[in-house]
Order: structure tokens, then C-alpha cells, then sequence
């Protein structure tokens, strides 16, 4: 079993050191570049040895039973996982080349090209329109008429805007959980961001709602770089390219989303994919 | 077989019954003892008080004549004190509460830092009486003027202010913070935008029920020197005066020689009272109206 778990170590090393995507990802940029990451909170180690390449203008998936370190890798990812006083960490991530767990990389920039969705609608309890131009603002835009601009364009971006343009100035916390989700992520596409970062965006919503917004997932691909941490199995397959399989704060298996649910190399993602454990 | 015996439980149901009624009395007991002290507390002050309460009482200076005697002196005594008060514990007390829960790094001098302030609201009124006259009257030679008066009675109410605003903070959702760290705010755009405005409420409402702590509190104004009689009217912050607890205080004290201060006192306790109960209410009317459902 060790022997096993070594090997594919190994394999997985091979997978991102040599960028060796395959011919339809040929052309792709390698947006995170993850070596060697490991996280402890305290004296608990959560993440061990990560290795990972995050694509560009892909949707990857991060998959995983409950408390094997997915949601934990992806806030690793923005740095939120630092709000923790206790973590610490080993090993390099880099954003577009840069490394982002030195001190040198402020947060607040990282943060500002790495947007974040979280698992509960999480809008402020203020107007629709201040909601949105929250993020412009603390970056220093004043100009009315910009921010008018960014308000709309974000939310026609997470296709809220008919639903809620003739009632910006009404408190967010009018809008069902459903809509106050897609606030949170026209929040996020306020500041321009590069990538998004989703934390089981869809956990807290009815089907129909998971729908409207797996559906926006695959519009917003086209301009952003989009990981998603997801208990669904099922979402994973409908709206990722590539998956990332989560154990025990292992990555067990990395591979295109069709192959690690027709065709896993591993015995353990069979096993979890097919829903014999988690 | 069930466990669960119908028999059985009928059996014990009316004794069960019987031991809620029971407790539900005494519990009501105990809840109509306090009730009662405090409506024939208040009875006896306003029978004896409220026949003295007229506009020339409540406008006219002091005098040892108490037909003639008016608080307005310690009317305004109160407020210029509560005019220090209210800005330095606000100021003073939010920004320690801010830095305690979200600067501070959680560990053994955070943990030390707390628990004195917990210790500091249980230190009896009259042990800041003295700190007061020593630094403030004193060391800084300041005089009993209203600064020293509302400096000391500021740091009385401290460690309530600070307490209030912690727990005002900590009750705002970490998911609110979270999503304005999220979007690349910094800690203070975070503090400012997100945390304090959801937070005010509760910082205020702490806030106005120490302040009527403050208007109350006899012990550390005795300490510090208040006089027994000022005529003149204080006009800021750094006359000599006299608070309204302080007047009652010493009426009560003269009564013995003059039957009708017992009135005065009463009459002036009825007004401090009504002032307490305007600010009580404001704290109530802020938490109801602006508390925030997340």
C-alpha cells in the first residue's frame, strides 16, 4: 500500500515539474503551479506534499469526501487559509510565475486577481449596487459613472442583471439564496479578476438554482480561470475539464475530468467516484 | 414489551406535574421579590419627592434654603461630566476592543490583557475615586474640576465599554469579513467598511448603558472632592461642579439637620432616574432598530 502511494507520488511529480499537458491543452498557460505544498494547522498536517498545475481558462475540480483538505488547498490558493493564526506552510505555489506564499506577494493583491466565491451566499448587508462596488471602491474608484459601469457589467456577467436592475438600492438580503449567490459572484467579477475560486458554491442552493449557476460557470471559462471545490460527483463531471481527487490531504489523481470518471488510474478515486466511501 | 409503560407513566404523570407547578412558583417568587422591593423603592421616592419637582427646582441654583434650592448646577454638572465621558470611553474603548479582537495576535499577552480587564469592571467605584484624585486631581493637578471628574468616572466604565464592543465585534459573521478579505481589502478597509458598521449597535448600546452607569456613580466623585455646596453653574470642562448623585448624596447626609433635603434628595432622585431611564431606553430603541439579521 505505501509502495503504492509513493509511486503514484512520484507519477504525480512527473505530471506537473515536465509540463506535459495533452494535445487539446497544448497551447494552455499554467495559471497555478503548485510544488511540494504542505499545511499544517497547529500540529495537524492537512495538506501533504501537493503537486498541481491549474490551467488556464479551464474549470478545475477539486473533489473529495469531507475534511481531506480540498476546501483547505483552495483557500491555500487567495491565502485565506492564513485568517487561521495556527497554519503554517511548506513548499511553493506560484501565480503566473510569481510565488505567492512569500511575503513579498501582498495578500491584498493576490486577492484582488484571485476572486473568491464562498460556500454560503455571503452578500453584505447593503445595497444591491454597493454590493457590487464594494471591491472597486476599496481599490480606490470614486467615479460614479465608472462604478455604474462596473456594477452593471458585473452583474449582466453573472446573469442577474434583468432580475435586479430596477432595484439596486434594495438591501441584498431581499434577493433569495439563489440570486444572492450570483451577487456574490458579479462581486467578484467587480474586481476584474483573473481567477475564481469557489467553494461549494452550489452547496446551499436548490437544484434549480445549482443549475443556473453551473450554467454561468461554463459562460464565465470563456474570460476566467475557474476552480471549484465540490462534494457533487455529478457537478464535477457536468461543468469541469480537469479533476483533481482529494484523500486525506493527498491528491490521489489529477487527470481530464473524462478520464477520472471513466478511466481512474486509482483504485481509491474507482472507489469514491462510484461512491463505495465518502 | 415496551419500556416505555403507559400504565407507569400515568401513573407518575400527576407528580410530575405537580413539580413543574412548584418550580414555576418559585421561580415567579423570585421574580416578584425584586419587583416589588423596586416598585415600593420607587413609590417612597416619588410620595416624597415628586410634590418638590417644579420648574424653579429643576432651573434654580443651590441654596441652603430648601424652599429655595434648584439642581440646575448639577443638572449641567452631570452633562459636562458625561460630555467627557461619552467621547473618551467611546474613543478609548471601541479602539482597544478593535485591537484586542482583530489586531492583537491571540496568545499569552492578548489572554493576560483580558483577563485584567474582566477584573478591572469588578473593581469597586471608590478604588478609582483614588486613582482618580491621585493622577488626575492631583499628580496632573487638574483640581475637582469636570475633566478630573470625567476622567476618572471614564476609566470606571472602561472595561464595560471595551467588553460590550468585543462582544459587538465578535458577533459579527466571519462570512462578512471573509468576503471583503476575499476581494483584496485590507484589514482596516475591512474593519471600517464591513465589521464597525454591523458592529454599532452593539458598541453603542454597550456604550449608553455604561454612560448611565457614569451618571449614577456617587463613591469616586466623593473621593476625588466633589463640594457639598457650589452655587455657580459650571460652563465647560474645566469649572468646578457638581453632579446630580452627588447632590442627592449630600441631602441625604443633611437631612438629619434639615427635614426637607430628605425631599430635596428625593425629588432629585426622581429627576436622575428619569434621565436614566430615557437613556436605557435610547440603548433599547438603537439594538432594536438597527440590529442586523445575517
Amino acid at each position: 500500500m505505501s509502495l503504492s502511494v509513493a509511486k503514484e507520488k512520484t507519477n504525480f511529480k512527473m505530471d506537473t515539474s515536465v509540463v506535459r499537458p495533452t494535445a487539446m491543452h497544448e497551447n494552455r498557460k499554467i495559471v497555478f503551479d503548485t510544488k511540494d505544498l504542505n499545511l499544517w494547522y497547529g500540529s495537524t498536517h492537512a495538506l501533504k506534499d501537493i503537486n498541481l498545475s491549474v490551467y488556464e481558462k479551464e474549470v478545475t475540480a477539486i473533489i473529495g469526501p469531507s475534511g481531506c483538505g480540498k476546501s483547505t488547498y483552495l483557500k491555500t490558493l487567495n491565502r485565506m487559509v492564513e485568517l487561521v493564526p495556527s497554519v503554517h506552510t511548506s513548499g511553493i505555489i506560484t501565480y503566473n510565475g510569481r510565488e505567492i506564499l512569500s511575503k513579498n506577494f501582498k495578500v491584498e493583491e493576490l486577492r484582488t486577481s484571485v476572486g473568491m466565491v464562498f460556500q454560503k451566499p455571503n452578500p453584505f448587508p447593503k445595497s444591491i449596487y454597493d454590493n457590487i462596488a464594494y471591491g472597486p471602491r476599496i481599490h480606490g474608484i470614486r467615479n460614479k459613472k465608472i462604478l455604474d459601469e462596473i456594477v452593471e457589467k458585473s452583474l449582466r456577467g453573472a446573469f442577474i442583471w434583468d432580475e435586479v436592475k430596477d432595484r439596486l438600492k434594495e438591501n441584498a438580503y431581499g434577493l433569495s439564496g439563489g440570486q444572492q449567490q450570483r451577487l456574490c459572484i458579479a462581486r467578484t467579477l467587480a474586481i476584474e479578476p483573473d481567477v475564481i475560486l469557489m467553494d461549494e458554491p452550489t452547496s446551499a442552493l436548490d437544484p434549480k438554482s445549482t443549475h443556473k449557476i453551473e450554467d454561468l460557470i461554463q459562460e464565465l471559462k470563456q474570460d476566467y480561470s475557474i476552480i471549484i471545490v465540490t462534494h457533487n460527483m455529478q457537478q464535477a463531471a457536468r461543468i469541469s475539464d480537469r479533476t483533481a481527487f482529494f484523500l486525506n490531504g493527498e491528491v490521489v489523481e489529477y487527470d481530464k475530468t473524462d478520464t477520472i470518471f471513466t478511466n481512474p488510474s486509482d483504485r481509491r478515486t474507482e472507489d469514491y467516484i462510484s461512491g463505495r466511501f465518502g | 414489551m415496551k419500556y416505555v409503560d403507559a400504565e407507569q407513566v400515568k401513573k407518575r404523570m400527576n407528580g410530575r406535574i405537580i413539580k413543574n407547578t412548584i418550580f414555576k412558583s418559585s421561580f415567579l417568587i423570585a421574580t416578584l421579590f425584586g419587583l416589588v422591593v423596586l416598585t415600593i423603592l420607587i413609590y417612597r421616592v416619588f410620595a416624597d419627592g415628586i410634590s418638590w419637582i417644579n420648574w424653579d427646582f429643576i432651573s434654580g441654583k443651590l441654596s441652603t434654603d430648601a424652599n429655595r434650592a434648584g439642581i440646575m448646577g448639577a443638572i449641567l454638572g452631570t452633562f459636562w461630566v458625561m460630555a467627557v465621558v461619552a467621547p473618551v470611553t467611546m474613543i478609548i474603548g471601541i479602539g482597544t476592543a478593535i485591537y484586542l479582537e482583530l489586531y492583537a495576535k491571540k496568545g499569552r499577552l492578548q489572554a493576560f490583557i483580558q483577563t485584567n480587564i474582566a477584573n478591572l469592571a469588578g473593581v469597586p467605584s471608590i478604588v478609582y475615586g483614588i486613582l482618580g484624585l491621585t493622577i488626575f486631581v492631583r499628580a496632573m493637578d487638574f483640581g475637582n474640576i469636570v475633566l478630573a471628574g470625567g476622567f476618572t468616572l471614564s476609566l470606571l466604565v472602561l472595561p464595560i465599554v471595551i467588553v460590550a464592543a468585543q462582544e459587538a465585534i465578535r458577533s459579527v459573521p466571519s462570512h462578512l469579513s471573509e468576503a471583503s478579505y476575499g476581494m483584496g481589502a485590507t484589514k482596516w478597509q475591512t474593519i471600517k467598511n464591513i465589521i464597525l458598521p454591523a458592529a454599532l449597535p452593539g458598541i453603542l448600546t454597550g456604550a449608553i448603558l455604561a454612560l448611565s452607569r457614569a451618571i449614577g456613580e456617587t463613591a469616586p466623585l466623593t473621593v476625588i472632592g466633589i463640594p457639598a455646596l457650589l452655587i455657580p453653574f459650571p460652563g465647560g470642562i474645566w469649572d468646578k461642579f457638581t453632579a446630580l448623585p452627588m447632590q442627592i448624596y449630600y441631602w441625604t447626609l443633611d437631612s438629619s439637620l434639615v427635614e426637607e433635603y430628605a425631599n430635596l434628595a428625593a425629588a432629585t432622585i426622581v429627576v436622575l432616574l428619569l434621565l436614566l431611564f430615557l437613556l436605557n431606553s435610547a440603548a433599547i430603541i438603537i439594538r432594536n432598530k438597527f440590529q442586523h439579521r445575517f
